[in-house]
Order: C-alpha cells, then structure tokens, then sequence
C-alpha cells in the first residue's frame, strides 16, 4: 500500500528536517530557546495572536500584497504566463516584515524588553526597527561593516527608526558575521532580550517559526491565482539566500505534485569561480549558526566568504529545511549570476516600471531561462520580495554611472 | 581511568583545586604554539584546553577570536592540531596531564564523528569541550567518544535549571564545565558567593569535579572559583597574554613564552594556595 507523503511535516519535535536543522547552540541559550519553543507553540495555538498579527499585516504591512500579471515580461519572453507576487510591496519594502510582525507581538507576549537583529541587506534590519518603533521597544540591529558600507540607505533608515546600527568588523564583516555578533550578544542578555532572526535559519524553533509568518505569502498566492486563473500554478520561481522569501511562497504548495518548485541561489562571478554564495549548489552539510544545513566551507570545516552584489544573499549557508527539500528532490535549486541578476535588474525597470531588489532580481534571472522554455498556458509565479530602491546606488557603481 | 578521572583524583589527594589552562592550537602560529603546549604543565597547568580555530566562534569573545584568526592565518589546521598533541606526548613524555580539545561542532562533523575520535585518541587527547553541541546533539558524538576512551565534558550555565541538568549529566563525563557568567568568554567576571551557590547546587547532582570558567583573569579570582570547585579554567586572559608577547607585526617577542608561563604560574599559586 503506498503511504501518501507529507512534504510539510517538518521538522520533528527536536527541530530536525531529515539530518538538518536542530539546535546546536551554547548550553546557555538551550533553556530560553526551549523557551521560546514553548511560548511560540503556545501563540500559535491563540486565536487572540493570531487575530493581532493579521490586522496588523492587513493594515499596518498592507497585506495581501498583488498578485500582478506582468504582461510585457511575459510577452517579452514567449513562454510561460509569469506572475510576480508583489511583496516589495510591503511596508518597508520587503517580505521581510511578515516575519518580524509575528516575531516582536511574540517578544511582547513573552514580556521580553529588548530586541536585536542581523542584517544583510538592512531590510530585515529596517523591518526590526520598523516594528520595535511601533511597539516601542529598543532594538539592536548587527551588520557587517561591509554591508554598512554598501547599503547606506538602509543604515540611515534604520538609524531614523530608533534602532541602534552595531558595525561588525569581525571575520569577513558580513552577514554571517553579523549574526555571529547578535548570538553574542544574546548569550549575555538572554533574560531581557528577544533575537529576532531574519530568516529560516538558526536554532530550532527559528526555522519553523519564520517559515510559519513567511507562509501568508504563499497562501495569499493559492487564493489569488485560483481567483485569477481558477486553478494552481505550474510554476514558482524565488532566491534563496537564507531562504525565507521562497519558503514562504514555496511551503503551502509543497505537497501539490503539478507545481514545479524553484529555488534559486547567488552564483557570484560563477559557481566555477568558487566566488559565490550558493550553498546548495557549491557546499555540503555542516554546522554552524545553531543548525545543520548546507554550508561554504573547507575541507576541515572553516566557513568560507561568500560572495554576491547583492548583500542579502551573501551567506554561506541556507535554511535546513531547503537542505532537506534538496536531498529529497521536492524542490529544484539553481542558481544565477551577479551579471545575470544585473541584466535582470534592467530589464524589469524598463519593461514593468518595477525596480526590484537585487535578491530577486536573481530569480527573474532565472525565469528570463525558464519561461521561454515553458508553454503559454503555464502559470508561473515568482516572487518579487524587495524593492530596489536601496540598490540604486550599488547598481549604478556596478555599471560605472557617476550619481 | 582515563587522564582527566586520574587528575581530577590526584587533586582530591592532595586537597587542592587545579588549574585548567585554554590556549588556543596553533596561536601565534604553530611552532610557538607547541612551545607554549609544551611549557604548560611546568607552569602550573594541573590540565590542558587546546582550542580548534574556528572561522565563526559564536561564544567567544575579542581575545579567543582573534587568537584563533591569528592561528588561522598562520596556517593551523585539524590535522596540524592532532600533530602537536601527538609531539607534547612524544617530547615531553608527559602521560599524565590530561588534553581536552575545545571547540566547535562543525571540526568534528566534517571528519566524520567516528573518524575524529580515533585519530583524536591516537594522538593523546583526552576529551572534548564541544560549545555549541548541547544533550539534545550530542548524541552522534558520545558513543564514538566513548568507544575510543574520550571524556565528553558538558557545559552547564546558570540559565540550565534543574530540570535539564539531568540531561546534561546523562551525557557528561571527566568533569562538568560550569560557565559561570551569561555571556561570551573573557567578559564579566562571577562573583565568588554566585561560584559558590552553583557549584553547591552542581554537587548535590552530580559526584563528577566541577570546573569553574569564563571571566576568570587574575590569581586571586582564580583562588576564588578554587575555594568551592575542583577546577578554575582560565582561557582569555592567558591568550591575551600570547597577545602581548607579539609585535606591532605579529611575531613572536623573545618576551613572549616568559611572560606566558609566569602568568600562568601565578595563577598556578593562586589556585594552589586556595585552600590552605
């Protein structure tokens, strides 16, 4: 008899998608996260929570966010019909708020007086600053010195917010570094203070629980496209860096056999080059950063830099659960260029009016491959998660224009 | 018995604490790191924490990072690490000082749990101190561990309360490691009444020694944490101390091993003269 598979089970009671995820950190966090476990199982099950964050995504973040048939890209490419799920829609411009809403009403509920945060590219760190403003709490964000250094905008945004911006200069001063900083950080304050991770990585329940918030993505474009089309998609496109935008759109539709899933990762200058960020397709499984999951690293296990013009995707790891989705074939990892992403960049500022974030200017880097190659009638849906206006400036260094 | 089990009964012969010293392998590079390994039993270290430089030590603090970038740089790697416990054993003949490697999870997993442990036994360590591998993890290493005579020391910290401690002891053995601040290494500093309270509280779970660290860098905060546990470990303060015997380019000053081991040495007599 064949047992139906659930590919949305995970992780099991400890935290672990097959071999990966867990909770590898120091003994001193191990009870405030089991903690957390407890009082994030706690919330979820509280239809009052529940009614609280989603005013607060309908009138605050300005959910649902549209699902746009982008006519002139699809023309353009004479494949497949594509969708672009408008996340950098959002208040603050990213996916990044579903996430940080549900995780400071539950450092509120936990009676937590202090929040912190790691950013890449500042949005998480702006989405942080964003809901700390709003609940008045005091809030850390860490960012490697690099990141400070190419995402201006954003430090200055975060810095209007109330948010103290801590520059990390150690390791490679990005954003594997600016978490190691915040972990720090919190081993010393974990009585006062709520970590507020940025995506579905870290110690267990993290994975889990930002997958959870993340998940209205996809389940707004389930109804918008049965609305639209009055069927599922064939198709989802979305970058990965840690991964929480495409967990987000991707969860809800795991267990829908038709509905082909890909993920796409920062190829640098070339995954040959071995200047890249692209864990899955260049790296293997490891430890670091409170879970296992694939990582950039040397043969005896030192973490290498990553690399990628766009400073949210530049991490050495990934979430646990897309190392699990990988190893059990449910999910397609690929992975584009920073030329790519670049072309991609331009083209949908001149062919939508949308300037997009550099990260998902990765995924339509790949859809200007996929959708050609598809037939009309499949509906492809990517996901548009951040607005490019904190990229500006990067872009036009890149493409050698004075501002 | 394994060392650390001989060492720790030794010291309760002789009614006195000792002194756990952390230096980080290969730190300022490899040759001078063998020299301080090779110096530290004489100095007063009663047993031995080689770090593994790791490129993203999350619970270490300015001093234990930076020792072990330099390290890094340096060229230190496993394998390096393994040769120069196999070279202490060998030249100084010392079979008695126990070795504990200090580190992180991810130098194990790459080797390979199994593999890691043997060649770890073969080349004269004793046990591990794994920072980021809690009771809920550690249970791909313990039985490799155990198999090839390996001490696995856990961590306890003053959040772990009385209903995980058990856990932690199921899986601990050499000693229990108590982290005797919130934080990183090489911050703030426990005070004695708190060292006391906890190491009383330990006791009245567990017959294992109780070694007492992070936050100790004088003698007498070392004689301190040795009134009450059966071990002071001191670790940032002494890797500043490699530090300080470096110039403004990194090399090694002829001053270095000397200011190295007196430092050491005094700490030695502060945990010494604890109890007397």
């Amino acid at each position: 008899m064949n047992v139906l598979n659930s590919y949305r089970g995970g992780p099991d009671e400890r935290g672990h998608f097959g071999i990966f995820g867990g909770r590898y950190v120091a003994e001193t966090l191990m009870p405030l996260i089991l903690e957390l476990d407890q009082a994030y199982t706690a919330a979820k099950a509280d239809p009052a929570f529940k009614a609280e964050l989603d005013n607060l995504l309908a009138h605050y973040a300005g959910r649902p966010s549209p699902l746009y048939h982008a006519a002139r890209l699809t023309e353009q490419l004479g494949g497949a019909k594509i969708y672009f799920k408008r996340d950098e829609l959002n208040h603050t411009g990213s996916h990044k708020i579903n996430n940080v809403l549900g995780q400071v009403l539950l450092a509120k509920r936990m009676g937590k007086t202090r929040v912190i945060a790691e950013t890449g590219a500042g949005q998480h760190g702006v989405a942080t600053a964003t809901a700390c403003a709003l609940f008045n709490l005091p809030c850390v964000v860490f960012m490697g010195a690099v990141d400070v250094a190419r995402q201006a905008p954003n430090v200055f945004r975060m810095k209007l917010l109330g948010a103290e911006v801590r520059p990390v200069t150690a390791g490679s001063a990005t954003l594997k570094d600016a978490m190691n900083e915040a972990l720090r950080d919190w081993v010393a304050t974990v009585e006062t203070t709520f970590y507020c991770i940025g995506t579905v990585a870290g110690p267990h329940p993290y994975p889990a629980m930002v997958r959870d918030f993340q998940s209205v993505i996809g389940n707004e474009t389930r109804e918008q496209m049965m609305a639209a089309e009055g069927r599922l998609p064939d198709t989802l496109v979305a970058c990965i860096g840690g991964g929480s935008n495409a967990m987000g759109l991707f969860h809800p539709f795991l267990d829908d056999p038709g509905v082909r899933i890909v993920g796409v990762e920062a190829a640098g200058k070339g995954i040959e080059t071995g200047e890249h960020a692209a864990s899955l397709s260049g790296g293997r499984p490891g430890v670091l950063h409170g879970n296992r999951t694939y990582l950039l690293q040397d043969s005896d296990g030192q973490i290498t830099e990553a690399h990628s013009i766009s400073a949210g995707l530049d991490y050495p790891g990934i979430g646990p659960e897309h190392a699990w989705l990988k190893e059990a074939g449910r999910v397609e990892y690929v992975a584009a260029t920073d030329d790519e992403a670049l072309t991609a960049f331009q083209l949908l500022c001149k062919l939508e009016g949308i300037i997009p974030a550099l990260e998902p200017a990765h995924a339509l880097a790949h859809v200007m491959k996929l959708a050609p190659t598809l037939p009309k009638d499949n509906l492809l849906v990517m996901n548009l998660c951040g607005r490019g206006d904190k990229d500006v400036f990067a872009v036009a260094e890149r493409l050698g224009v004075k501002l | 018995m394994s060392r650390i089990t001989a060492r720790f009964a030794k010291l309760k012969a002789e009614n006195r604490a000792g002194l756990v010293t952390y230096v980080t392998a290969g730190d300022p590079n490899p040759d001078v790191s063998f020299e301080i390994l090779k110096g530290l039993p004489k100095a007063g270290a009663d047993l031995i924490e080689l770090g593994m430089p790791f490129t993203d030590p999350m619970a270490d603090g300015p001093s234990v990072q930076a020792a072990g970038q330099r390290a890094l740089k340096a060229g230190i790697t496993m394998d390096k690490t393994f040769d120069l416990v196999r070279r202490f054993r060998a030249q100084t003949g010392d079979q008695e000082t126990p070795v504990l490697l200090m580190g992180y999870y991810n130098m194990i997993y790459q080797r390979g749990a199994e593999r890691f442990c043997k060649d770890a036994a073969a080349a004269g360590v004793d046990g591990f101190i794994i920072v980021d591998l809690p009771p809920e993890e550690a249970g791909e290493l313990k039985p490799h561990a155990a198999k090839a005579g390996l001490d696995t020391v856990l961590l306890t910290a003053p959040t772990t309360d009385a209903q995980r401690l058990p856990a932690i002891l199921a899986y601990a053995s050499g000693f229990i490691y108590f982290v005797s601040i919130l934080g990183i290494t090489g911050t703030k500093s426990a005070s004695e009444e708190t060292v006391k309270s906890h190491v009383a509280r330990l006791r009245s779970q567990t017959a294992l020694p109780i070694g007492v660290g992070f936050g100790i860098k004088t003698p007498d905060q070392a004689a301190a944490v040795a009134r009450h546990a059966d071990a002071a470990v001191v670790g940032s303060a002494i890797v500043d101390r490699v530090k300080a015997g470096l110039d403004d380019k990194g090399q090694p000053k002829p001053d270095l091993l000397p200011g190295v081991f007196a430092y050491i040495r005094a700490l030695a007599d502060g945990v010494r003269g604890a109890r007397v």
